[in-house]
């Protein structure tokens, strides 16, 4: 099933000004909930907090009932080892079938490897051609 | 359905005789009674007798704002207070307050104006009216409350504010029309839907709302999301209070011209061609208390003297566009904040409500920042797209305003609710 290879990224919307990344982590920390990967793309006035959280849809919830505005995106998590060229392979994997990345952030895990968070134009392309490689995160964020 | 049938429907002839008689009396007295217009037309050279017919009416000079501001609290007055029943006063936003009076007459001719009105926009006898315009120093709330009275309607005068309580006597009381201003059914369509009230469900049928410029596109707003008809209604309390309102044809606001003489003019207070805009000039023909010739009322609209669909000749006057000292000077360009407004209601990835920032930079040049808030559904985890968005709206605003803002798009709920008047503009420059 390719919904099971699919991870559910939390995206929030926040206005760039001083209080606003502690307002967003302060409900998430009140619900015990744990940020696995995460990352700001910020663009002048504003910025988007994307993060892979354990308990995505209480993390959802509790954001939304703040007043957030918050959506779940489709993301793919890939695993390659913490080693030169790991994000190479997979680019180049994705490239050569014509799928653009839309954005990407990694983090490590363990003690040699890395949890890399693609957004992709064709998720399921990417899923069938990443499948091959046998790189596709298949593990439970937790 | 008419309130006063021969008098909506006069031939436009007899309107103009009457008119005409009205403004010579009307001169006579004020030169009379009023020291302010009798050292105005002296000022001017003018004589009562040389204002023979409607178009003599140039003649005479504007009165202004500051008139009433330099003649506070009684200079404009034409009768002894002993023969004024009542005061109403303006808050003084833009300056000093305004006090305006009313003899039983003015009060009469007021009541009566707006119980037309109010038969030609549909609401009639058989309506429960919820009336959430201030009361108080504030026309809008007993102007609405005698009228609706003395219709036949029933009246709750739940006055602004409270919205829970306007949501649950509306639900309780079967509330069929709504009076308020534009940005406050906004709030209240808000407030009811986070609060699980599907208006829809209610016995609410129509609004009219006024006593700030709105757009076409909030009207529309407005009815796709409680299901409600939205009229506008149109009055300043120099005027009386809330005058006029558009009749069902929705086309324009049904000035009663037996009462009061309209002109547009333009910035130079010249006479604007047929159809363009400008600002709406009032004359009263019958106010005792305080008459005013040739008021300048700020207000931005179009005339038009086609006789309606509905039946009535008397002119209408369209929404209003903006209030002439609304106006922004935004490097050199005029802006009307409701330009904007008219801009933002057509892009449906933002909400209803907008703040307009205004600030200099160092190089001296100008700078207009819009925010407005994201609608949910437009969420998009790419900041390219809301990018895109900003720039979407940016672009659109250049080409109505011709002047560049910068477009903020803010989390949903997170700017300023109004439960009266909106005041949208924060003017952070220095001079």
């Amino acid at each position: 099933m390719k919904e099971e290879k699919i991870i559910k990224q939390v995206s929030v919307f926040v206005e760039n000004k001083p209080g606003r990344l502690a307002a967003v982590t302060e409900k998430l920390y009140e619900k015990g909930i744990n940020i696995r990967a995460f990352t700001i793309a910020e663009a002048g006035d504003f910025g988007i907090i994307r993060m892979v959280v354990d308990k995505t849809d209480e993390a959802y919830k509790v954001l939304k009932d703040a007043g957030f505005t918050v959506s779940l995106t489709n993301v793919l998590g890939v695993e390659v080892k913490d080693e030169p060229g790991g994000l190479y392979s997979i680019a180049k994997t994705l490239a050569d079938a014509n799928i653009n990345i839309e954005y990407v952030y990694a983090f490590t895990f363990g003690r040699d490897k890395a949890l890399i968070i693609l957004r992709v134009d064709d998720i399921s392309k990417a899923i069938e051609v990443l499948e091959k490689e046998n790189v596709l995160f298949k593990g439970k964020v937790e | 359905m008419y309130w006063d049938p021969s008098i909506e429907k006069m031939p436009l002839k007899d309107l103009k005789a009457l008119q005409e008689r009205r403004l010579r009396a009307l001169v006579h007295l004020a030169y009379e009674y009023s020291p302010f217009y009798r050292r105005r037309f002296k000022e001017a050279g003018i004589n009562p007798w040389d204002i023979r017919g409607l178009e003599d009416l140039t003649k005479l000079p504007f009165t202004k704002k500051q008139d009433l501001r330099d003649n506070y609290p009684f200079g404009m007055f034409a009768v002894p207070t002993s023969q004024i029943v009542r005061f109403h006063a303006s808050s003084g936003t833009t300056g000093k307050p305004t006090v305006v009076g009313y003899t039983s007459n003015d009060i009469n001719v007021w009541v009566e104006s707006l119980c037309r009105s109010l038969i030609a926009c549909g609401v009639s006898r058989n309506d429960i009216m919820q009336i959430a315009y201030g009361y108080g120093l504030f026309t809008g709330g007993l102007g609405f409350h005698y009228a609706a009275e003395r219709l036949g309607a029933t009246v709750i005068p739940i006055s602004a504010g409270n919205t829970q309580r306007q949501i649950e006597l509306m639900k309780d009381l079967h509330t069929t029309v709504l009076a308020c201003t534009p940005s406050y059914m906004l709030y209240l369509a808000e407030f009811a839907s986070n609060n699980g009230v599907d208006l829809r469900e209610t016995k609410l049928r129509m609004g009219i709302f006024g006593a700030e410029p709105w757009s076409e596109e909030t009207r529309k707003r407005i009815e796709e999301k409680t299901g409600i008809d939205a009229f506008d209604v149109y009055g300043t309390s120099e005027l009386s209070g809330p005058l006029f309102t558009e009749c069902v044809e929705r086309n324009g606001l049904h000035v009663w011209a037996d009462h009061f003489l309209i002109e547009i003019v333009d910035e130079n207070g010249e006479p604007v061609g047929e159809g363009e805009r400008g600002e709406l000039v009032v004359t009263t023909l019958t106010k005792e208390a305080m008459p005013l010739i040739r008021w300048k009322t700020g207000d931005i609209t179009i005339m038009e003297e086609e006789k309606c669909n509905c039946g009535r000749t008397h002119p209408r006057i369209m929404r209003i566009l903006g209030r002439a000292d609304d106006m922004l000077i935004v490097r050199g360009v005029n802006v009307f904040p409701s330009q904007i407004e008219h801009v933002l209601m057509q892009i449906p990835e933002v909400g209803e409500h907008y703040m307009i920032i205004l600030d200099r930079a160092e190089s001296g040049l100008d700078e207009m920042t819009i925010q407005v808030e994201l609608a949910e559904k437009a969420f998009s985890d790419k900041v390219s797209d809301i990018l895109k968005l900003e720039e979407k709206i940016a672009e659109k605003l250049k080409s109505v305003l011709n002047v560049w803002a910068k477009v903020e798009v803010v989390n949903p709920g997170t700017l300023q609710r109004f439960e009266g008047k909106a005041k949208r503009v924060i003017d952070r420059r220095k001079i």
